[in-house]
């Protein structure tokens, strides 16, 4: 379970996040939509601890994230997230990519990591990429590598950040494909997203975030069908054009 | 075809003096490239103001030309610590930290050139700031940076005709003692060049076989 509770957080001036709760159970889906600058992105990268939050607290089974004792590394292993930008090592080959840290942080051997990634890749349609470079797959393929990499540490939470937002459109579809078939398995996971009809398809529970507030949440049917904050409105028929 | 007095001995001689060459060469680039990575990942991991002390220190090695590095240290060291150094270990010394001093630089150049969202991606799962370092950061520097440290390997390598100031007895040293004895100074000028070609060409080709290898990523 994480839990999110009165999370604020400023870049210098600029407040980002002002006061946000929010509890994701095990197995469920959150997807989180909203303007660009709504804080969206940030929250997952605090939930992760790749950012410092400045008041509130942050709970993954119940270790919390930001306290001093908290180990990271550990609890990353926990947590997986893909961005925006798939960041492929590039010096290494897509099986490598997806092996490096299973064998580095879990210390397994090579031959072990090596099945996982294997299996990891093949389920997400790259099994016949494994000696490629990152630097010869598409965007939608790298992503896909990003998410099996991410996978290969066998995390209970997936958080996924706009994570079609930098792929060309014809590659978006392949991507969101991988996403539902990862939800369906029932992986827990927080998608901050622009895709509207996945958000609807595949959420339990739709977040809209608006200038660093949590302005409305609820099934993806209220949200799309019957949304009750003015902002939600006014969000949603802009994206409908 | 030629006329000369050159002897078997005398090539003998200069081949010793290139021989010299790449000795103080490989020991000062091998010694000043380990200082650098670390002078490199230090300075960028502390930051301009508690790195301030090794910058200065890099600055010097830098800015003040070779050849008074290598007279003033050697007095440094001989006159007033009383060490009984050779000129071979001064020779090694000040070159080292001359080219630690370039190479920080670099290091540091290509660390700045690895993406940070890439270095993010990495510690996201779950590696250290070591682990990242070592497994991304570094061999990914080393690709950018890898032009810059030919060039700067083979420079010290031209560098390293000024440690006669220390009486060591290098190539062009050596050809210069030919000169004076046998007076055909363009023949012997001629085989010094070619003796420095046939010693970077290899480091040069090195450099571009290993730049098209990772030309795969």
């Amino acid at each position: 379970m994480i839990e999110i509770e009165h999370v604020r957080k400023s870049f210098g001036q600029l407040e980002v996040l002002k006061g946000i709760d929010l509890t994701v159970e095990k197995g469920e889906v959150v997807t989180i939509i909203g303007g660009s600058g709504s804080g969206k992105s940030t929250l997952l990268t605090c939930i992760n601890g790749l950012e410092p939050i400045d008041s509130g607290r942050i709970l993954i089974d119940g270790t919390e994230v930001h306290a001093k004792s908290t180990d990271l590394n550990k609890l990353r292993r926990k947590v997986g997230i893909v961005f925006q930008q798939w960041n492929a090592f590039p010096h290494l080959t897509v099986l490598d990519n997806v092996t490096l840290a299973p064998r580095k942080v879990l210390g397994m051997s090579r031959a072990e990591a090596e099945e996982i990634a294997e299996r990891q890749l093949t389920h997400v349609g790259l099994g016949d990429k494994l000696k490629t470079f990152p630097g010869r797959l598409s965007g939608g393929q790298q992503q896909r590598m990003a998410i099996a990499r991410a996978l290969a540490m066998s995390p209970e939470y997936m958080l996924f950040d706009e994570v079609t937002s930098a792929l060309d459109p014809q590659l978006v579809g392949e991507v969101l494909d991988t996403l539902k078939m990862l939800a369906q398995e029932g992986m827990t996971m927080i998608c901050v997203t622009h895709e509207m009809s996945f958000a609807r398809d595949v959420s339990n529970r739709v977040a809209f975030f608006h200038q660093g507030v949590m302005a409305e949440i609820g099934s993806p049917e209220q949200i799309f069908g019957d949304p009750q904050n003015p902002e939600t409105r006014k969000f949603l028929s802009s994206t409908r054009q | 075809m030629f006329d000369t007095a050159l002897t078997t001995a005398d090539f003998i001689f200069l081949a010793k003096g290139a021989g010299m060459t790449i000795v103080v060469t490989a020991i000062s680039v091998l010694i000043g490239t380990v200082l650098g990575v670390i002078f490199g990942v230090l300075r960028y991991q502390l930051g301009p103001i508690w790195a301030a002390p090794l910058i200065f220190v890099l600055d010097i090695c830098r800015s003040i030309p070779l050849l008074i590095q290598l007279v003033l240290t050697n007095a440094f060291l001989g006159t007033i610590l009383r060490l009984n150094l050779s000129g071979f270990t001064v020779a090694c010394i000040v070159l080292s930290m001359y080219t630690a001093a370039y190479c920080a630089e670099i290091v540091r150049g290509g660390i700045e050139a690895v993406p940070a969202t890439t270095r993010r991606a990495a510690r996201s799962l779950g590696m250290t700031w070591g682990q990242d370092m070592r497994e991304i950061v570094l061999p990914l520097a080393t690709r950018i940076a890898l032009p810059s440290w030919i060039g700067l390997a083979l420079g010290v390598m031209k560098d390293s005709a000024l440690v006669y100031v220390v009486q060591v007895t290098e190539l062009l040293k050596s050809t210069q003692i030919l000169i004076t004895r046998l007076q055909e100074p363009m023949l012997l000028l001629l085989i010094c060049g070619a003796f420095y070609f046939v010693i970077s060409f290899p480091l040069a080709r090195f450099g571009g076989y290993l730049e098209k290898r990772w030309s795969n990523d």
